[in-house]
């Protein structure tokens, strides 16, 4: 039984305590390593706040287990029956009861001091640089820039084929994006966060930022990065099926590189624009239509209604040999466009251009057996989405 | 676990003629446990149900943590794994933990204060009886087409309601069902502990283990009718057009958090307090001395209690809040680590000056005060609020809350039965096998869990089925750990199995060298019929 | 019955009172929650209901900037943008905004915005006077219409808030609850063409 006790008080008392010394010799020497082990300080004022503040806490409550445990097993090893001891008969003590209810407490007064100043530091509501609203939806982010007409939705950009272990994996496996949202540092950047559909919560641990977005509600938070670069983060609250595969990226840059980014930016979308009139007078064939369709169901509908267009029985509807996809032209191409209420489906006139929708619809009517043939150009969405 | 049918000690059988509320003649078969309103036959119902509960939550667990082994999806679809992790926790919540604190109180509670039985034995057969087909509603949802739930066991609106899937309605008819469960044993146990204590069994005589039920109790029936109300709220916006939590319709989904974690974080407490009772009844029987600071045990506990209601925000911290409640909430959850920090103080100044010995009882003891305490710890770092945006849903919160709810509620369970199980059979269980059950069990629980702090700070969210690269080599070892102590588990049948056919030494009525209580009086096994006669408290 | 039984008899009942007391108070939290939110401003939630302008005082030393968004929610189709994006008031002034919206669709809609602001506690401070979020507005396939919101801000605003976004959400809800009938719409631009 002796053994026995020792050997419980050595795996006990060493294993948390040799983990806790790790991490506190890794957090002393700081390196790459480090990240992968403990939270990061980040790139803001207020992520290393947060940062430090969490060092606090941590070495805090190390020092308490320490004392807590190093007197438990003291006691474990000298008071046990087989050294011969016996019992003692105390079993109340006043003052020691009320020394650690008191002491406790004025531990706990002096970890909420620092924790409430980082707490006010990090609602500053005074009046931004710039202002982007995030927008979460099943499952990516829209980001639009308040001051200029510049805005996109951010998708996943890891291969499908890396998710099913296909193709081997790359370094930012499911931490990178199609479009990441671009801001520029040294100025306060606010963030309105809200949502689609269901809760989702945007997070970039770097800036130490991490939102709720809530349907029907907007709620803020604010960074300003220092040091320019490319930060990751992920959607922290289950939103659904894809909650794992919708991260959040952001790239830092410097304000002149930033705007003229964003000069580019508004070019191209205007671009895009006189493109979308163009098209509008002309028609495309049907082989430019399918596959066309092809790349943009597989990156924005086969998701829920899977590459088969068989969706998920009991969650997400088959599209071949749906009924409204092989009869109701104008209402296949009006729920694209704007969704459908109190589903899932959402509203992808925001999102695709006009000839994506087309070609989209296109390809919905034509594949996995829907052999309607039917054609639908750029113009047909048009009238549809503004009731021409 | 079971216990002889026809081992009744004499002097019980002889004392009470006049006594028409027992059937003396226990009918066999299955007929016994359909009828049953004996506390301690109903005991074990509770406690096997528990136990089966425990291994098929746990095998979603495996399965989780199969498809989390290596980065990349590999054995099933997102969806099923959303079902896995909702599922496994309102059966580990629902299923596990509560129905074995249940099952303990109604073999402990009448043997603790010397009454004859619970207060209500047939409301007590109803309460155990509705259990299983509560359960087998919400298994068989997994079968149906669409699946079962998919949205945590905290079922956000409105991904549980606009969101969701028809299995909804069987996942709220079920949580119905579990409450009114809940409800009837936790008031049974509030009027077994009001009104049939022995004379001389006053207040502050009765056992931790009953104050700490008592105190449960009474939060049990606080909290699962608003729970009852969350669920109803969520079919009613489902199926039947009202707007609670639905923005279009005056509605707020971040109501639906309120009321949740109004009922939810008592809840926390509500499988944490059984623990601290049980904790202080074994504590102070292998130290072989009196447990330090009896009184403050029975106020902190009634502290922790009432401090659980005014918490709830702590949950949910990003969901946006004015700064001034962000800090009443930072604030009271601090709070709550003062009556926690006593009651572990108690319980090593119980050990100090002991004359200790470590029977596979205490080696759990002892296990869960350090384990339940690093999960107080990460518990007192996520209160922060500040920092807690940076904790908040990923893998340092599931860490925390299974440091709290696997080393601390489920090994405080073990103990439990590790402790009263002699009692219950009359033999010794095979001890053999119960330090190899506890040896595997506390290192791969370690292995486990510990590591998910890492790879939570270092920003991996909870829920998802795949994850970036540089988590991949914590998660190998974590679902490592997580076979072996699944595993382990399986050594925890089988000596269940041999206890329950009676093999092992005969044990004395006291069992343990130093324990003391009214439970240790009684023969070895526990007579069907005890304290007819109520025992005379001195 | 004997005395025990009594006992137990009467303390049940106590219980399932308290049982069905806290059944009825998870559902008095939605109202309860509704007045938390007007005392602490959680969420955002402004009034749904016209506040009344008295003359205050203009306070010309502090200058607020108001931003407004506007969204849809999927399955509305509407066109809906503020025709100012952005606004400097002094507390206590009354000031107009107004929105634009119009029915693409070849069906009448019936929509109900929904107002959220950011920071939160400004909502105390947002006094609406006149909102189309106040009722459900009516729009026949093809119509347009301006629809105004007239607001001002507490001078009592916290100092430290000197900025504020407030967001309208527009729900399709036609064919839920009380709808208006078509020519209750006081914003419309012009009567549709073809009467019904």
């Amino acid at each position: 039984m002796k053994r026995l006790t020792n050997v419980l008080s050595i795996v006990l008392g060493t294993l948390p305590t040799l983990v806790f010394s790790f991490i506190a010799q890794a957090a002393e020497s700081g390196g790459k390593e480090l990240s992968d082990l403990n939270l990061r300080p980040g790139v803001t004022e207020i992520s290393g706040q947060v940062y430090d503040l969490h060092m606090l806490m941590f070495f805090i409550c190390v020092a308490i287990a320490v004392v807590v445990f190093g007197v438990m097993f003291v006691s474990m090893y000298l008071h046990r029956k087989s050294r011969g001891v016996k019992p003692a008969h105390f079993h109340e003590n006043v003052k020691v009861e009320i020394a650690w209810t008191v002491v406790p407490f004025l531990i706990l007064v002096f970890m909420a001091v620092p924790a409430a100043r980082t707490l006010i530091a990090m609602e500053d509501t005074s009046e931004p640089d710039m202002t982007v609203l995030v927008t979460g939806s099943q499952w990516k982010w829209h980001y639009k820039y308040m001051d200029s007409d510049v805005e996109y939705y951010s998708l996943l950009a890891t291969q499908q084929e890396q998710i099913n272990n296909r193709f081997s994996k790359t370094e930012n496996y499911l931490l990178e994006v199609d479009r990441p949202l671009v801001i520029p540092t040294g100025q306060k950047v606010r963030f309105l966060i809200t949502s689609e559909d269901v809760i989702h919560s945007w997070w970039v641990p770097d800036f130490a930022v991490k939102k709720d977005a809530n349907p029907g509600f907007i709620n803020e938070a604010w960074t300003k990065v220092d040091e320019p670069g490319v930060y990751r983060g992920q959607c922290a609250e289950l939103c659904g099926k894809d909650h794992g595969f919708m991260p959040v990226v952001v790239i830092a840059k410097e304000p002149a590189e930033f705007n003229a980014w964003m000069s580019a930016q508004e070019e191209a979308q205007r671009q895009a624009q006189e493109e979308e009139q163009r098209l509008l007078a002309m028609n495309m064939s049907m082989e430019e239509l399918m596959s066309e369709g092809k790349r943009v169901y597989n990156a924005a509908c086969a998701a829920c209604h899977m590459p088969s267009g068989e969706g998920l029985p009991g969650v997400f509807p088959a599209l071949k040999g749906s009924a409204m996809v092989l009869e109701d032209r104008l209402a296949h191409i009006d729920i694209v466009i704007n969704g459908k209420a109190g589903t899932a489906m959402q509203a992808f006139g925001k999102m695709l251009s006009l000839k994506e929708i087309a070609a989209v619809v296109t390809y919905e009517r034509n594949a996995w057996g829907n052999n309607t043939g039917d054609l639908v150009q750029p113009k047909d969405v048009n009238a549809v989405a503004t009731g021409e | 676990m079971a216990h002889s049918t026809d081992t009744i000690a004499p002097e019980h059988t002889t004392a009470h003629e006049h006594d028409d509320h027992h059937d003396h003649h226990i009918p066999s078969g299955i007929k016994r446990w359909l009828y049953t309103t004996n506390h301690k036959d109903i005991g074990t119902l509770y406690l096997w149900f528990a136990f089966i509960m425990f291994l098929i939550g746990g095998a979603m667990a495996m399965v989780i943590r199969l498809e989390l082994f290596q980065p990349g999806l590999q054995i099933v679809d997102p969806n099923f794994f959303n079902q896995m992790t909702t599922v496994h926790g309102l059966i580990m919540v629902f299923g596990a933990v509560m129905p074995a604190f249940t099952g303990l109180a109604n073999w402990l509670v009448p043997m603790m204060i010397g009454a004859p039985d619970m207060a209500l034995p047939r409301m007590n057969n109803w309460s155990f009886w509705i259990l299983p087909g509560a359960f087998l509603i919400l298994l068989s949802s997994l079968f149906m087409e669409g699946g079962g739930p998919s949205f945590g066991w905290t079922f956000y609106a409105p991904l549980s309601t606009t969101y969701s899937g028809d299995s909804t309605a069987l996942f709220v008819f079920s949580v119905h069902i579990m409450g009114a469960s809940s409800i009837m044993g936790a008031i049974n146990v509030i009027v077994t502990i009001f009104n049939m204590r022995a004379p001389g069994m006053t207040w502050m005589k009765m056992p931790l283990f009953v104050w700490t039920w008592l105190i449960t109790a009474f939060l049990l029936i606080a909290v699962m009718p608003v729970l009852a109300g969350a669920v109803t709220m969520v079919l009613t916006d489902k199926f039947f057009g009202t707007s609670f939590f639905n923005a279009a319709g005056g509605g707020d989904p971040v109501m639906f958090q309120h009321i949740f974690w109004f009922f939810g974080h008592p809840e926390v407490y509500i499988m944490i307090l059984p623990a601290f009772g049980i904790i202080s009844q074994i504590v102070p029987t292998f130290a072989r001395k009196k447990l330090f600071g009896y009184a403050s045990m029975v106020y902190a506990t009634a502290s922790i209690a009432l401090l659980s209601f005014v918490v709830w925000a702590h949950h949910m911290f990003t969901t946006g809040m004015p700064v001034a409640a962000e800090m009443f909430f930072m604030f009271a959850t601090m709070l709550i680590s003062v009556p926690t920090g006593v009651k572990v103080f108690n319980w090593v100044a119980t050990m100090w000056r002991g004359s200790m010995t470590f029977e596979v009882p205490m080696l759990f003891a002892v296990a869960f005060i350090v384990l339940f305490t690093i999960g107080g710890l990460s518990g007192l770092m996520l209160a922060i609020t500040p920092v807690d945006f940076q904790y908040h849903d990923t893998y340092f919160v599931v860490a925390h809350f299974h440091y709290v709810l696997v080393t601390g509620a489920i090994f405080s369970i073990m103990a439990a039965v590790y402790y009263w199980l002699p009692k219950w059979t009359g033999k010794m269980f095979d001890v053999t096998l119960a330090k190899w059950h506890f040896w595997c069990s506390l290192i791969s629980v370690n292995v486990l869990f510990f590591p998910m702090h890492f790879v939570g700070l270092a920003g991996m969210p909870r829920r998802i089925p795949d994850y970036a690269l540089q988590f991949a080599d914590f998660n190998k070892w974590i679902s490592l750990g997580g076979f072996a102590f699944g595993l382990s588990q399986l050594i925890f049948l089988a000596l269940l199995i041999k206890a329950c056919r009676k093999q092992g030494e005969p044990v004395s009525s006291q069992v343990w060298e130093g324990a003391e209580g009214l439970e240790w009086e009684i023969p070895s096994p526990a007579p069907y019929h005890t304290f007819e006669t109520p025992p005379v408290v001195k | 019955m004997s005395e025990q039984a009594k006992d137990n008899q009467k303390m049940v009942i106590k219980l399932l009172v308290i049982v069905v007391g806290m059944f009825g108070f998870g559902f008095a939290l939605v109202p309860l929650y509704d007045v938390f939110c007007d005392i602490t401003g959680i969420n955002g939630k402004t009034a749904n209901s016209a506040a009344v302008y008295t003359a205050i005082e203009v306070d010309e030393s502090r200058t607020i900037s108001v931003e407004f968004i506007t969204r849809t929610n999927t399955g509305m189709p509407w066109e809906f943008r503020a025709e100012t994006k952005r606004i400097k008031v002094h507390p206590g002034e009354l000031h107009t905004v107004n929105f634009y919206v119009r029915n693409p669709a070849n069906k009448q809609i019936i929509a109900q915005a929904i107002p959220s602001v950011s920071p939160g506690q400004v909502a105390l401070y947002l006094n609406k006077t006149e909102c189309f979020c106040f009722n459900q507005q009516p729009l026949l396939a093809g119509e347009e219409a301006t629809m105004p919101m007239q607001f001002y801000v507490d001078p009592q605003l916290p100092e430290d808030i000197s900025f504020f976004t407030v967001q309208y959400t527009l729900f399709d809800v036609t064919g839920k609850g009380d709808s208006l009938a078509v020519k209750d719409n006081p914003y419309l631009r012009e009567q549709p063409k073809s009467g019904t």
